[in-house]
């Protein structure tokens, strides 16, 4: 077994960790679903097979001792309450020490046995059945197992004959003749003859029979077991007869090829002798028909590709479309129309290999959400809060980079929900609420952009609280003007923590500030709303993808820039009595409500003047709308983003890079920062505006 | 000429392990997912033996043999079921729906050529 194929069994054995987890996390609603009981049992059983297979035996044995009595819940024998699901989590949470091999000094493994045994029916304490998937190994370690005592005996005559001829549908199941002429061959057998007597005329023969009879001398030498061996996989009649001088010959000669009682042990039982103390049989598999349910997620036919290789595959994209952009701008340079032609070919394959990588990136929330369910009920537990968890919108899709870098602050968000946001169940019976609280993990598209929220039903977030916190702490000057929502935002900042106490829970991990910033580089947006004794709901925006954006190139002081297409809402010419350079932020009113703008060429602290008719790019992201005035308009691009250098990681205005089809650099605009700039004017543009 | 063997589970890491062994000793492999997939690719590639796990989700292994035995091309190919099940009565049910021979696992890789040597030759 090699390291490769055992690296594999790991891969395998963590989404089979999962769907057990979602499996029995299921359960807990739905504890009756046949569906789900299989699917657990089932997972378990593959633990257990592929585990055995690739060596971790004692994986496979107590998985196999944990299986052995759920198969009382799969029979209907005991029905699933929820200290079996506790009982089925921990012994989940055994599997990867189990694999690692890390030793079990307090017993957990045999105390989660031992409970479960002590759940069985009428099951006084029975010791947990000796582990038998050894016994299965040992004897499945020997595919011919079928010796049976005495009949290994060497025989001291000198030849002997066998006959044989093969029964039923032999060649339609795939027996085939001639290999077993080749092992009785190469077991010294000679003279060998077919008879044909049986044989029918042409129009009774079956294409799935072999009617032949054939005869043959074989060695003395040769054992009962060495010709079971060979029909290990024919179902044959066979009969040596055995010329020995003590014998009477007679045995030999009443030789009947269809008598029953010659007749060797169907193949089955030859193979498997294990079988016959097989426990617990057949009932189960009436019980619970094996029918995949819509609880079930369709098996669709998949491959299992390592993630660097689609990594590698999206940089190669990534490049074409560069490379693409640049011939199409040499195409329409040499107006050469075949080239053109082509070009535009070209840029239709490129982009359809992009949308077709793109989407092979894009992995479903459900991944992700199996671990947040466990990670609910047991704060629910540990915090003595009881709560029901929905998710919503499981189903949406996400580029696995942003699924994989999500995990870490969302479980900070279901914490804080959990132990700041919730309420006791006094207080909640205090302020007339159901004794349950409720959090909501939900996902939906919308654009270009994934919403991802998490609301729930608590006490909400204190805004003068928050507010006097940031007074004191000098993050804001006493007299300053916040909306609810800049108040509340500030909860993101480095440092800021109103948690009086900080709990085992929310006190690990990362703070706030640190889920802001993770959500930030993956050009994701985060906003809080909360209503006193209401609840709160934390929202995050992410981009569908990471790589590759449609993109709005503008020009700035000859300099080339790139908008993300999706957050552009709207392009409007700059009146000219605004066009008089102004430092800061100004007002634009757009069809009757005021937007405010900002100028890059200010921004970007631009030598020389701007042309005389400049645009205004109006942005948007969540409800803020911000104008950029802008040189030129230049038109869309395919965006491919490049990451900035760790050098450039504190510049916040740019998001990233892209490479334009000439070959020059274009640097990606921070929307979401821009739109902090042009909403945190200086005091004074506004009150000019105002006035 | 080279044989093309199907194997048929919905364990990656069985079926990786299936065909890295035989490919090692010179066969071609085809990897199916479960019942279904197993069915689609027995019926649309020239398959000269099949090696199939039982518990599958979808389609299971008898459910594939038999089905598969119900097609023009699926008669005649030898079958091998796997599984970790030894029950006798699923040995019968195998053998009525046209498997050729039972193989249980955990099998080495020695075990797993042999069989397919002596179903393939």
């Amino acid at each position: 077994m090699t390291d490769d194929m055992t690296a594999i069994f790991r891969d395998e054995l963590r989404d089979l960790l999962d769907s057990l987890e979602r499996g029995l996390l299921d359960l807990t609603s739905n504890p009756d679903d046949p569906s789900l009981i299989n699917q657990v049992f089932r997972d378990l059983h593959t633990v257990k097979g592929s585990g055995a297979m690739f060596g971790f035996s004692e994986l496979a044995a107590f998985i196999h001792n944990f299986e052995t009595f759920f198969e009382h819940v799969r029979s209907g024998r005991l029905r699933i309450t929820p200290e079996i699901i506790r009982l089925s989590l921990a012994a989940r949470d055994q599997i990867p020490g189990l694999v690692d091999g890390t030793a079990d000094p307090d017993g957990q493994r045999d105390a989660i046995l031992a409970a479960v045994t002590a759940l069985l029916p009428g099951a006084t304490p029975v010791p947990s059945e000796a582990p038998k998937v050894e016994a299965d190994a040992d004897t499945a370690a020997d595919l011919h197992a079928a010796d049976e005592p005495g009949s290994d005996e060497p025989l001291p005559d000198a030849s002997a004959r066998l006959e044989f001829r093969f029964v039923g549908d032999a060649l339609g199941l795939g027996a085939q003749p001639e290999i077993i002429l080749d092992e009785l061959r190469a077991l010294g057998a000679t003279g060998i003859v077919a008879a044909l007597e049986d044989v029918p005329t042409l129009d009774a023969l079956s294409v799935d029979q072999c009617l032949f009879s054939w005869s043959m001398d074989i060695p003395a030498s040769v054992k009962e077991s060495d010709i079971e061996e060979v029909f290990v996989f024919a179902e044959a009649d066979w009969k040596i007869l055995r010329e020995q001088a003590a014998d009477t010959t007679s045995q030999g000669h009443d030789f009947n090829l269809d008598a029953p009682d010659v007749t060797p042990p169907p193949l089955a039982d030859t193979v498997m002798p294990v079988a016959a103390q097989a426990v617990d049989p057949a009932p189960a598999l009436a019980a619970v028909p094996d029918h995949p349910t819509a609880a079930q997620m369709p098996q669709a036919a998949t491959i299992r590709v390592p993630a660097e290789r689609l990594d590698a595959l999206m940089d190669s994209v990534g490049e074409l479309v560069i490379v693409e952009a640049r011939l199409t701008e040499l195409a329409r340079l040499s107006r050469d129309p075949a080239l053109m032609t082509t070009a535009e070919q070209i840029t239709r394959l490129a982009a359809g290999l992009r949308d077709a990588t793109m989407t092979m990136r894009m992995v479903p929330m459900r991944s992700l959400v199996a671990r947040f369910r466990r990670l609910v009920m047991d704060l629910s537990a540990n915090l003595g809060k009881p709560v029901t968890f929905s998710v919503l919108g499981e189903d949406t899709e996400l580029d696995k980079t942003v699924i994989e870098k999500l995990a870490d602050p969302l479980v900070h968000i279901l914490r804080n929900a959990l132990d700041h946001g919730m309420e006791t169940v006094a207080e909640r019976a205090a302020a007339g609420k159901a004794a349950d609280g409720v959090v909501e993990l939900s996902a939906e598209h919308s654009g270009a952009e994934v919403l991802i929220r998490v609301r729930d039903d608590g006490r909400g977030m204190n805004a003068e609280r928050i507010r006097a916190k940031a007074i004191a702490l000098g993050m804001i000057g006493a007299d300053a003007t916040l909306t609810q929502q800049q108040i509340l935002s500030l909860v993101f900042e480095a440092g800021f923590s109103t948690a009086a106490a900080v709990t085992e829970l929310s006190g690990r991990g990362v703070g706030m500030d640190v889920v802001r910033r993770t959500i930030e580089s993956l050009r994701g947006q985060i906003e809080i709303d909360s209503a006193l004794g209401r609840g709160t709901t934390v929202t995050l925006r992410l981009p569908l993808t990471l790589a590759i954006i449609e993109g709005l190139l503008i020009e700035v002081a000859g300099e080339k820039y790139t908008l993300p297409m999706a957050s552009v809402h709207e392009i409007v010419a700059l009146p000219p009595e605004k066009s008089a350079a102004k430092r800061g932020s100004d007002f634009l009113d757009i069809r009757g409500s005021f937007v405010p703008f900002l100028r890059l060429r200010h921004l970007f602290d631009c030598q020389g003047d701007a042309p005389s008719e400049q645009n205004v790019v109006i942005v948007q992201s969540g409800a803020a709308r911000v104008g950029i005035v802008v040189d030129r308009i230049v038109g869309t691009n395919q965006t491919v983003i490049k990451q900035m250098s760790k050098l450039h990681s504190s510049v916040r205005a740019v998001s990233g890079a892209t490479i334009l089809g000439d070959g020059s650099v274009a640097l990606i605009l921070d929307v979401g920062h821009l739109i902090g700039n042009g909403r945190v004017a200086p005091s004074d543009t506004a009150k000019e505006a105002a006035a | 000429m080279t044989k093309t063997v199907l194997t048929v589970d919905d364990s990656p890491s069985v079926r990786r392990m299936i065909a890295m062994t035989l490919e090692e000793a010179g066969y071609r492999v085809i990897e199916a997912v479960d019942g279904n997939d197993g069915l689609a690719k027995a019926t649309s590639n020239a398959v000269d033996a099949i090696i199939t796990d039982q518990n599958m989700p979808g389609l299971d292994g008898l459910g594939f043999i038999r089905a598969l035995r119900q097609t023009p091309t699926g008669k005649g190919v030898p079958i091998v079921v796997l599984s970790t099940d030894s029950q006798d009565d699923l040995k019968a049910q195998a053998r009525e729906a046209g498997a050729l021979g039972w193989m249980v696992k955990p099998f080495t890789q020695d075990k797993l050529l042999a069989v397919i040597r002596k179903v393939l030759g």
